[in-house]
């Protein structure tokens, strides 16, 4: 276990080493990512992730905020995967509170979050082609994403912080013709992550550059923290949403893409026919969508809708008290983790029986997972961190939240 | 989905795999236990918390083998002040396991995990940072989110949230 804790400072005590400095403002740092390099020649001798960039003190702002106001700051943390945030941050509130969600609203909720699962995995391929040379990839990318953002726009009005899932269900129903245009995109894709497979996993470069690459054994990533595509990779068999179940996953059937050598090629590999299995799950939601309400039955947390607002005296009084008091919680605490594309995201809500929460902390997979950067990087090459840094997925906005 | 009152009797809970070696290992290191919504809280003595991970780690039967989350409520005015909270999960049969150290505010010295976890050590920093708990044996306790020369320790309840410092 000594292997993994880390040499505290960089130190260039023989003239044969040098620092060297890569970002905050480095294309392949996917945000603003610092990274100290000791090298040796071509050979990293010693890594240091520096990061807090991008610290905004999201969770200091949360307890300022009534629950129903954090919702929309969720979506900030990560903004590859808004509603898996939204998702996580309502299901930790709605056991705090003990309420019951109807079918519907965890349909679309599962629904909406593998749609932000392709997306997720869609600009990571795109960029983790595009910082390792393979340029095409990233527009064909693209070009599928917009279509899902397209479908955010349709239901929330937003294309990226969409705030659609709220304390209690769902803010509004999917407009007329949302069905159809993902019934559309989910029997196009399949052919589409043909393409990508066709411009990767065959082309002898991309294996040149990603296959034996930053590899990190099982033991290694568990006892790091690390958790998602980056875990799976190494071959650790866990995924929330088949392990321990939230929002309805139990009724879906899905594989977890397992890796065997823990190389950039296995994660991609793992992220890629993830993006299969989420369609798959994406075809059986819209196939078995029941029907019924998408908000729970509780006039105290839920908004009621506009039409009630205006002929019945109860929901305007409940909408004035939600909207000016918020509603309170009963004491007490709660961890909710589900699986975001990057791997395990929790949140840890406490309540101390008023409107507002007493402390909200988000479980980071990245902030884990980048503690594998050292690992998989001393001793290697100093063109392959770049494919390292691209094969963990991470998101600084997560990272310093 | 109604809520029931919590659990917080130890014979009542003392089945649960977790809590049930650590009692076999000492019952003085428990000091508290909780089940409420469906989840399982056991406050541990300060001193004990670096064996009993290490214990729960390679407990056989059950293996607590991984390490969600290490985070902090400030609980200010009252005393103890700080609670640092460790999520444990065990992978192979899929349970979660709260632990909880109280601290005192006036000096929040806890032993450090990553001897246990080597993935303690950004959890461990991050509180450093934002709660000012010193973790005792961790191989670089620095900020890590907010700048080196940072004064004050954001996240405790009596950290303003407007206007100049």
């Amino acid at each position: 276990m000594a292997h993994l804790t880390p040499t505290p400072v960089l130190d260039p005590a023989q003239d044969k080493t040098m620092i060297l400095n890569m970002g905050p403002q480095h294309p392949s740092t996917h945000g603003v990512l610092r990274v100290l390099l000791e090298i040796d020649g071509e050979s990293v001798v010693r890594i240091m992730p520096d990061i807090g960039f991008l610290h905004t003190g999201i969770e200091k702002t949360c307890e300022a905020k009534f629950y129903q106001q954090v919702v929309p700051l969720t979506d900030r943390i990560d903004y590859l995967c808004p509603l898996t945030n939204n998702l996580c941050y309502a299901l930790a509130v709605e056991k705090l509170l003990g309420l019951e969600i109807p079918p519907k609203a965890q349909w679309l909720r599962v629904l909406m979050n593998e749609l932000t699962r392709i997306n997720s995995h869609l600009v990571w391929l795109g960029t983790h082609a595009m910082d390792i040379g393979a340029m095409t990839v990233f527009l064909y990318c693209f070009r599928e994403r917009e279509d899902i953002l397209r479908m955010f726009e349709m239901v929330s009005g937003q294309r990226m912080m969409t705030s659609y899932f709220r304390i209690g269900g769902i803010a509004l129903e999917p407009p007329l013709g949302f069905f159809d245009r993902v019934r559309d995109f989910a029997s196009r894709f399949p052919s589409k992550v043909d393409e990508y497979e066709n411009l990767l996993t065959g082309n002898p470069i991309w294996g040149m550059r990603t296959k034996g690459v930053a590899r990190i054994t099982a033991e290694d990533a568990l006892a790091l923290g690390a958790s998602g595509p980056t875990l799976r990779g190494s071959g650790v068999d866990i995924d929330l949403r088949r392990d321990m179940p939230y929002s309805g996953y139990e009724n879906f059937k899905f594989k977890v893409p397992l890796g065997k050598e823990g190389d950039v090629f296995d994660r991609y590999i793992c992220r890629v026919q993830e993006l299969r299995e989420s369609i798959g799950i994406v075809q059986q939601a819209l196939d078995g969508m029941p029907d019924g309400p998408i908000k729970a039955d509780a006039p105290k947390v839920v908004l009621p809708d506009r039409e009630k607002m205006k002929t019945q005296m109860e929901a305007l009084i409940y909408h004035f008290k939600i909207i000016t008091e918020g509603f309170s919680v009963p004491a007490g605490e709660v961890y909710q983790a589900v699986e975001s594309p990057r791997g395990e995201m929790g949140y840890y809500v406490v309540s101390d029986g008023t409107a507002k929460p007493y402390r909200v902390h988000m479980r980071s997979a990245c902030l884990a997972n980048l503690q594998t950067l050292p690992t998989m990087c001393e001793g290697k090459l100093i063109a392959d961190v770049v494919a390292a840094i691209g094969s963990i997925d991470i998101v600084l906005g997560e990272i310093d939240r | 989905m109604a809520l029931t009152p919590p659990i917080t009797d130890v014979q009542e809970l003392k089945s649960h795999p977790a809590l049930a070696r650590l009692l076999e290992w000492s019952t003085a290191a428990v000091k508290e236990v909780k089940f409420d919504r469906d989840e399982m809280t056991i406050v541990i003595d300060r001193p004990a918390i670096r064996e009993a991970c290490a214990l729960l780690r390679d407990n056989p039967d059950f293996p607590f083998n991984y390490l969600s989350d290490i985070t902090c409520v400030d609980w200010a005015p009252s005393e103890p002040r700080f609670e640092v909270i460790y999520h444990l999960l065990s992978i192979p049969k899929k349970e979660r396991v709260r632990l909880k150290v109280r601290l005192d505010g006036a000096s929040p010295v806890i032993e450090s995990l990553t001897s246990v976890w080597p993935g303690a050590n950004y959890f461990e920093r991050e509180v450093f940072d934002l709660f000012g708990i010193r973790f005792t044996g961790h191989p670089y306790l620095r900020r890590l989110l907010m700048p080196e020369d940072w004064e004050g320790y954001p996240l405790r309840k009596d950290y303003p949230v407007e206007g100049y410092r």
